[in-house]
């Protein structure tokens, strides 16, 4: 009986100190190292975490308690649900020949790297979004651009890709990677931008 | 009027331009992108096998068991893993990819939660928000764990 109350109790304790009645979220650093922050909101109070690896805690009457994870507790303690993250997102950008719906030679080499990152993702969808420069008239590039977005499409469709798996636009010359006057060429601008997810 | 009919056509044709992008259905929040265990997806009335591939759709709950866990990208590009034995709630999702904005509002019942925000964060910061049974978290363009028991 006595060996009962004292297990009870050291598993209380347990409990207590390891925070298993609270609910707890902890910032990690980004990934780009870019500056982040939370904001915590309970029923009585407010708090921001602007650190990596600071943790807050909340138990169920609403207090907050700040401390600090590591590297490895926070690999310890939510493994399992990092493990399971998906691939992170990346964008591409293949250039067109001037008025063209034809890749340039140079950017041959980005599409078989859209190509391999594919072959790289679990269930992978694609948004595939085509603009010109600004010479032509504004109808003229609107068309331009989407017929540069289906070359990118074919390829993808040719590689394997279902197309629903594939969103495709095009926003002719109104958003150009480096601002022009009307009627200049500008190689940059003659792009479509492709962002595997 | 010929004004009128320029401005008319060429409203109609940013329209067309902006539709063409937008192949998704309103409700439609993300994609499974790899399961593992036994994962369930309630759906209103229905109990889905959760299988890479699927849809996630907006008001649908994830269920994870023991040894369980899913990962899942939203069409922001926001990555949302849960561990074993968690139940994760699409509770809002509006996403517009032509200006990045929109909203999101998730909650972890029980369980843990890797976030890494997307695209939705960095534009509306303010309208991103993840919930426990104790907490509301606002994240800006940020990743994280959140643990709910």
């Amino acid at each position: 009986m006595t060996h009962f109350i004292k297990t009870l109790s050291i598993s209380i304790f347990i409990s207590a100190i390891s925070g298993c009645a609270a609910d707890r979220v902890v910032l990690l650093p980004n990934a780009d190292g870019s500056k982040s922050a939370l904001v915590l909101k309970t029923k009585t109070g407010e708090q921001v975490i602007d650190q990596p690896y600071e943790a807050l805690s909340v138990n169920k009457s609403g207090a907050i308690s700040l401390d600090k994870e590591s590297p490895e507790s926070v690999r310890n303690r939510y493994g399992e649900a990092l493990d399971a993250q998906p691939k992170r997102p990346t964008s591409y950008i293949v250039y067109f020949v001037t008025g063209k719906d034809e890749i340039t030679p140079q950017s041959l080499a980005v599409v078989e790297k859209v190509k391999a990152d594919l072959k790289t993702r679990k269930a992978p969808e694609i948004v595939v979004i085509g603009h010109t420069d600004r010479v032509g008239n504004v109808e003229g590039n609107d068309d331009l651009s989407l017929k540069r977005a289906n070359v990118m499409r074919n390829i993808l469709l040719a590689n394997g890709i279902t197309a629903d798996r594939i969103e495709t636009a095009g926003r002719g010359e109104r958003e150009p990677l480096v601002p022009t006057d009307d009627e200049v060429s500008e190689p940059k601008n003659r792009r479509v931008e492709i962002s595997v997810r | 009027m010929s004004i009128i009919t320029k401005k008319i056509s060429i409203t109609a044709g940013l329209i067309m331009m902006v539709s063409m992008g937008a192949s998704y259905a309103d409700n439609d929040a993300g994609m499974i992108k790899q399961t593992k265990g036994s994962v369930v997806i309630e759906r209103g009335e229905q109990k889905l096998d959760a299988k890479q591939g699927n849809k996630v759709l907006v008001s649908d709950r994830v269920i994870t068991g023991a040894d369980s866990s899913i990962g899942i990208t939203l069409h922001d590009g926001t990555l949302l893993s849960a561990g074993s034995n968690s139940t994760l709630s699409i509770n809002k999702f509006v996403f517009n990819s032509t200006t990045n904005g929109g909203e999101l509002d998730a909650s972890l019942k029980r369980g843990t939660l890797a976030v890494v925000s997307g695209k939705l964060s960095k534009s509306s910061p303010n309208t991103v928000t993840y919930r426990t049974p104790t907490m509301i978290l606002g994240a800006r363009g940020t990743e994280f764990v959140i643990e709910a028991n």
